[in-house]
C-alpha cells in the first residue's frame, strides 16, 4: 500500500490546482488549502517550440 | 549519457563557471593599449555586430563624439561624412572581451576599466558610463566630459589603483547588494564603496592635488562610476563560461538599439538576434514615449549574471520602475528564478528573504515558461544629440531565444 | 496655458521615484505635463527648457524638492499642487493573492501538499501530470483528450512514485469529504465508491446520501481505466486504498463495460478483497456470480445494495408512483407522439437510461449508444427513440459542458419539442459543486416552449426528469425540484426511475 494514497485519504486534500479557477474556489469554500499555480500554455503554444522542448527539457 | 542529462551537466557547469568567478579591478588604461584587437580608425560599439546604415540615432551621435574626441573630424557634420563614408570600422565590444553601456562607444584613446578573473586568468574591459556622450550627446560639453575621463580621472585612479595592487571586487558587490544597489541602474553604494578604497591610495600614490579633488569630486557625485565596473566584472565572469558544450545557458544579452542579441555557451560566436523592443519607461522633464530611441547598451551583461532587473527587490530606490511595492519586485526575482540554473551563493538579496541572486539563463526555460528577462535600463533618445532621457523596464524579444533554441536543436541533433 | 510650480524645502526623493509621481500627476485633469525633481541647478535648466519656465523665482537650493505643472487652468494646476503631498505619497498596493509559477513552486511553497488538481487543455494536461507525479503529488486530471499511450505512462509513472492518479477524464471524487471537480455535498459513511464516469459517481453517492447512509471516498480512476489497453491500472491502486481505509466498510465499483481481460483480472483481485464489492458494470456484461461481490444491474440498485451491505434500509422508490404519472401522461398524447426523446448532461446518466428504456424493449439510438448499430447518423438531429449525451466531445468542443452552461441544450429541448412525433421528454438535471447555480432554472424556458409547441398541435409533450443532488447542495435541491414541477415536470430521484416513467409513457401502445 502506497504510503502517499494513503496519507490522502487519512489527512484529506490539500491541493495544487493547475487550470479552473473555479475549481479552487469551490474546494476552498469546502475549507480546504488550496495553492493555485498560474497556468500558461507551454511555449505560448508554438507547436515548433514545444516539440523541440520535447527533447530538450 | 542522453541528451536531457547532457545539457542539465553542461548547465550546472555553466553557471558553476559565472559564480566561481574572482574578479579584480587592475587598471584604467587608453583602451588602444588594453583591449585585443581594437586598431585605429575603429569604434567599438555595445549590441550585436551592426553597420552605420543601420545604427539608431543614439549610437550614430555617439560614434559622431568618438570621431571628434580622438581628433579624426573637427565638426559633428564632418564626422557624420567621414563615419557613412566606410573610412572607420564598426565591432561589438564583445567580439573583443569588453562591454559599454548604451551606445557602449570604445576608441583607442578612451581610458578603459580592466578587470581581471583571477578564477580563470582572464580579462574584460569596460568604459565608464556618462550621461551624455553614451546617450549619443555630440555636444562640446558633452565632449569634455570625456576628455577630462581621459586626462584628469582615469589616470588619478589607475594610480590609486597600481598603488593598492588592483582591488577585490566580489566584498563591493556582496556589500552593494545589501546597501541598496542591483548593480545596474543603482550602483551608487559600490560607487561610495569604490570612492572609499581608492581615496587613501590615491594620496599615497601622490596624485597632484587638483587632479586629486577633481576626482574626489566625481567619485563623490557621479552615483553611475561604477557601473563600468560592474559590466567588465560581468563580462570577466561570463567570457570563461562560453563554450561548454550541450549547455543551453545564456552568456550575454546585447542590444544596439537596432537589435537585440543573444549569446549562448553550448553555441559559441554566434548571435541570435531580434529587432530592439521599446522600453516601458519613466521620462525626465520635456520627454516622452514618442522621444525614445529602441533598447540599446551592453549593460544587460549584469542581468546575465544574475544582477539588475533579477535582483530588482533587493533596490529600493528603483521598486519605482515596476509600481512601488517590493512584492511586484519580489514576483520578478521569483519568475527569474524559474528561468534560470542556479542561485549564487554570494550575492544575497536581504529584501528577498536573502535569496540568492538568480544565475544562467535557460533559453530552453525561457522558451517553455514564456517568461523573458527582465531588465532595468536607461532610455536614450531616437535621434542623435541628446542625453539620457529616463529608465524603465525591458524585456527582450521571445524569437531571439526561439532562434537559439532552433539552433541548438540543429547543431546537437535532436 | 499655465505653468505653476510648488517648491519644498529640505525634502529629498529618488530620481526615479520622483519621475513615477510626475507620471501619475500628468494624468490628473486638465494637466498637460509635470515634472518633479530636486532643485539643483541643472534640473532647474532642464526645467525651463522643457516649458516649465517660472520655477527660478524661488530662490532654491538643491536639496528642495520643485514639482512643475503645466496645465489648461490655474484651477487645475492648484488643483494637483495644493496636494502635493498626497501625490508624493506611495501608489495603493494592490491586493495579491498567492499564486504560483509552477506545480513544483506551489508544492515547495505550500507544505503538506498531497493532490494535484488539473484541467488544462487536454494537449498541455499530460506534461503536468508529469511534473505533479515528479513533485510527489496524487493527481486528479480533469482533462480529457489525453492520448492512450500517455495515460499508459502516466499511470506508470504513479505506480513508481506509489502514488494515485484519477483520470484522464476523471470528472468526480471526493476525498475525505472533500468534493473534487463535479461532486456533491455527501455525507461521510461506509461507502468506498470508485468510479471510472464522473455522472455515475455523482448519482451513486447522492443516492446513498439520500438513503441515509455516506461516503468514506470515492476516487475516480478515469472513463478508460478499465479498458485493455490501460487494465485497470488505477482502479487497482483505488481498491489497495479502500481495502485499507478504516472508514470504508462496504466498496462500490461503478463503470461502463470493462475489457475482456481486464474484467478477469479485476474479479480475481476482488476475490481476494476482504471487504464487501457491489459491482456496477453498465451495459451489458455478464453476471459471473462471483462469491462475496454483489453484481448490481443499475446505478441505483448498486446505491441501494451497498447501503444494505452497510447495514442500512435504503427506501427504494414508489414503483406504483412511477406507473400512476406514466399512465396519466400516456392518456394525454396526440396520435402520433411515439418516441422518447433523451437531452442529457450526464454521460454516465444517458447511458443508464438507454438501458432502462432498452430493457423495456425500446430501441434507443444515442451518440453513445449501448450497441454500435444503434449510433445516430448525425449526434444533432434525433432518430426514433433517442438519448443523447450533451457532453460528447463532438458537442463540447471550444463550449463549455452542458453541466455548466445550458444553451446547447436548451437548443436540442426546443427541437425536440418541435418534432410532432416526440412523446417524451427525458432529462437529467445535475446539482452540486462545479455546476451550473441553477441548473433547472436554465432550461426551463426551453421546456417550456417545447410544452408549448406540442399543445399548439393538440398534444402533449411528457417531461421527466431525475435530479442528481442532495439537500446539502449548493444549488438547493427542494427548489430545483419546485421548479420542474411548476413546469409540469414529473421529477424523480435517479435516472433509473426517470428512464422507467419515460419507457412506460412510451412503451409499446
Amino acid at each position: 500500500m502506497a504510503d502517499r494514497v494513503k496519507a490522502l485519504l487519512a489527512s484529506g486534500p490539500k491541493v495544487v490546482n493547475v487550470g479552473l479557477v473555479d475549481f479552487a474556489a469551490s474546494m476552498r469554500d469546502q475549507g480546504v488549502a488550496v495553492a493555485q499555480v498560474d497556468w500558461r500554455p507551454p511555449a505560448g503554444g508554438d507547436a515548433e517550440m514545444m516539440s523541440l522542448l520535447d527533447r530538450l527539457l | 549519457m542522453d541528451l536531457k542529462t547532457a545539457i542539465e551537466a553542461a548547465n550546472a557547469e555553466t553557471a558553476r563557471r559565472i559564480m566561481a568567478s574572482d574578479p579584480v579591478l587592475l587598471d584604467i588604461a587608453p583602451a588602444g593599449e588594453v583591449i585585443p584587437g581594437l586598431r585605429d580608425r575603429m569604434i567599438l560599439h555595445s549590441g550585436p555586430p551592426v553597420a552605420w546604415d543601420r545604427m539608431c540615432g543614439a549610437q550614430r551621435g555617439a560614434c559622431m563624439a568618438m570621431a571628434i574626441f580622438e581628433g579624426w573630424a573637427p565638426t559633428p557634420a564632418a564626422a557624420e561624412e567621414l563615419l557613412a563614408s566606410g573610412a572607420i570600422t564598426f565591432e561589438p565590444n564583445h567580439h573583443h572581451q569588453a562591454v559599454g553601456p548604451m551606445a557602449g562607444t570604445i576608441t583607442r584613446s578612451l581610458p578603459a576599466f580592466v578587470v581581471e578573473n583571477r578564477a580563470f586568468g582572464n580579462r574584460a574591459y569596460s568604459r565608464k558610463t556618462d550621461g551624455r556622450q553614451q546617450f549619443g550627446d555630440f555636444s562640446e560639453e558633452a565632449i569634455d566630459g570625456l576628455r577630462q575621463w581621459r586626462d584628469v580621472w582615469a589616470p588619478s585612479l589607475a594610480r590609486g589603483l597600481r598603488h593598492l595592487g588592483g582591488l577585490p571586487l566580489k566584498p563591493i558587490f556582496s556589500k552593494a547588494l545589501h546597501m541598496g544597489d542591483e548593480l545596474h541602474n543603482r550602483p551608487n553604494a559600490a560607487s561610495m564603496l569604490l570612492l572609499a578604497a581608492l581615496a587613501g591610495p590615491m594620496v599615497a600614490a601622490g596624485v597632484e592635488k587638483a587632479a586629486l579633488i577633481s576626482t574626489l569630486s566625481l567619485a563623490t557625485w557621479d552615483d553611475f562610476l561604477f557601473l563600468g565596473i560592474a559590466m567588465a566584472s560581468a563580462k570577466a565572469a561570463t567570457d570563461p563560461a562560453s563554450g561548454v558544450e550541450y549547455s543551453t545557458v545564456v552568456t550575454a544579452m546585447a542590444r544596439n538599439g537596432t537589435e537585440f542579441g543573444i549569446r549562448v555557451s553550448g553555441l559559441p560566436g554566434q548571435w541570435f538576434t531580434a529587432p530592439s523592443p521599446r522600453v516601458e519607461g519613466l521620462f525626465i522633464p520635456g520627454f516622452s514615449d514618442a522621444d525614445a530611441g529602441l533598447d540599446m547598451g551592453d549593460s544587460a551583461i549584469t542581468e546575465t549574471v544574475g544582477w539588475g532587473g533579477f535582483v530588482l527587490g533587493g533596490a529600493p530606490g528603483l521598486l519605482a520602475l515596476v509600481g512601488g511595492t517590493p512584492e511586484q519586485a519580489l514576483a520578478f526575482s521569483r519568475d527569474m528564478r524559474r528561468i534560470t540554473v542556479a542561485e549564487s551563493p554570494d550575492f544575497l538579496v536581504p529584501a528577498l528573504g536573502f535569496a540568492g541572486a538568480p544565475v544562467g539563463i535557460d533559453i530552453r526555460k525561457v522558451v517553455q515558461t514564456g517568461i523573458l528577462p527582465v531588465i532595468d535600463t536607461a532610455i536614450a533618445h531616437k535621434d542623435p544629440g541628446y542625453p539620457n532621457l529616463g529608465a524603465g523596464i525591458v524585456r527582450p524579444p521571445m524569437d531571439c531565444f526561439k532562434n537559439a533554441l532552433r539552433a541548438f536543436a540543429t547543431k546537437y541533433g535532436a | 496655458m499655465v505653468v505653476e510650480c510648488a517648491f519644498l524645502r529640505s525634502r529629498y526623493f529618488d530620481s526615479v521615484y520622483l519621475m513615477r509621481v510626475a507620471k501619475r500627476i500628468s494624468g490628473a485633469p486638465g494637466i498637460h505635463a509635470a515634472a518633479a525633481v530636486m532643485a539643483t541647478e541643472k534640473n532647474l535648466k532642464a526645467l525651463a527648457q522643457a516649458g516649465f519656465a517660472g520655477a527660478e523665482t524661488f530662490d532654491p537650493s538643491p536639496n528642495d524638492l520643485v514639482v512643475a505643472v503645466r496645465a489648461d487652468s490655474s484651477e487645475s494646476a492648484h488643483a494637483v499642487l495644493d496636494h502635493i503631498e498626497e501625490w508624493l505619497a506611495r501608489e495603493p498596493v494592490p491586493a495579491t493573492g498567492a499564486v504560483f509559477g509552477s506545480i513544483e513552486e506551489a508544492a515547495r511553497d505550500q507544505p503538506g501538499s498531497n493532490l494535484a488538481v488539473i484541467s488544462v487543455p487536454g494537449e498541455y494536461a499530460a506534461n503536468e501530470a508529469r511534473h505533479a507525479l515528479d513533485s510527489g503529488l496524487n493527481v486528479f486530471l480533469f482533462s480529457d483528450n489525453v492520448s492512450v499511450e500517455d495515460e499508459v505512462s502516466l499511470k506508470r509513472l504513479a505506480a513508481e512514485r506509489g502514488l494515485l492518479l484519477m483520470g484522464p477524464d476523471c470528472g468526480t471524487a471526493i476525498i475525505g469529504g472533500t468534493a473534487i471537480g463535479f461532486a456533491n455535498a455527501v455525507r461521510r459513511g461506509p461507502v468506498g465508491v470508485i468510479g471510472a464516469s464522473g455522472t455515475g459517481t455523482q448519482e451513486v453517492t447522492t443516492l446513498i446520501h439520500r438513503a441515509g447512509s455516506g461516503i468514506s471516498h470515492a476516487i475516480g480512476t478515469g472513463s478508460r481505466d478499465l479498458s485493455d489497453a490501460v487494465g485497470g491500472a488505477s482502479t487497482l491502486v483505488a481498491l489497495d486504498a479502500l481495502e485499507d481505509d478504516p472508514g470504508t466498510v462496504v466498496i462500490l465499483l461503478v463503470s461502463k463495460p470493462p475489457g475482456e481481460a481486464t474484467v478477469r483480472r479485476l474479479r480475481e483481485r476482488l476475490a481476494r478483497c476482504p471487504k464487501p464489492v457491489v459491482t456496477c458494470f453498465l451495459g451489458t456484461v455478464p453476471a459471473s456470480g462471483q462469491p462475496g461481490v454483489v453484481e448490481a444491474g443499475s446505478l441505483s440498485d448498486a446505491a441501494f445494495q451497498a447501503v444494505r451491505l452497510a447495514g442500512g434500509h435504503p427506501d427504494e422508490g414508489d414503483h406504483a408512483a412511477v406507473a400512476a404519472i406514466a399512465e396519466e401522461a400516456r392518456a394525454r398524447l396526440g396520435p402520433g407522439q411515439r418516441w422518447v426523446r433523451g437531452v442529457f448532461a450526464g454521460g454516465t446518466l444517458c447511458y443508464q437510461a438507454q438501458q432502462v428504456l432498452g430493457d423495456a424493449g425500446l430501441a434507443v439510438h444515442s451518440n453513445a449508444p449501448l450497441e454500435k448499430k444503434l449510433l445516430l447518423v448525425d449526434p444533432f438531429r434525433s432518430e426514433g427513440h433517442t438519448a443523447v449525451d450533451l457532453g460528447d466531445d463532438v458537442f463540447t468542443l471550444g463550449r463549455p459542458h452542458p453541466m455548466i452552461d445550458s444553451t446547447l441544450r436548451s437548443e436540442r429541448i426546443r427541437a425536440e419539442g418541435e418534432d410532432p412525433e416526440t412523446a417524451v421528454l427525458l432529462l437529467d438535471v445535475v446539482l452540486g459543486f462545479g455546476s451550473a447555480e441553477d441548473p433547472a432554472g436554465d432550461i426551463l424556458d426551453a421546456i417550456n416552449a417545447a410544452r408549448r409547441s406540442a399543445a399548439e398541435r393538440g398534444g402533449h409533450l411528457a417531461v421527466v426528469a431525475s435530479i442528481c443532488g442532495t439537500p446539502e447542495d449548493p444549488q438547493d435541491l427542494k427548489a430545483q425540484a419546485a421548479r420542474l414541477r411548476s413546469a409540469g415536470v414529473a421529477v424523480f430521484p435517479s435516472s433509473v426511475e426517470a428512464a422507467a416513467a419515460a419507457a412506460a409513457i412510451a412503451g409499446a401502445r
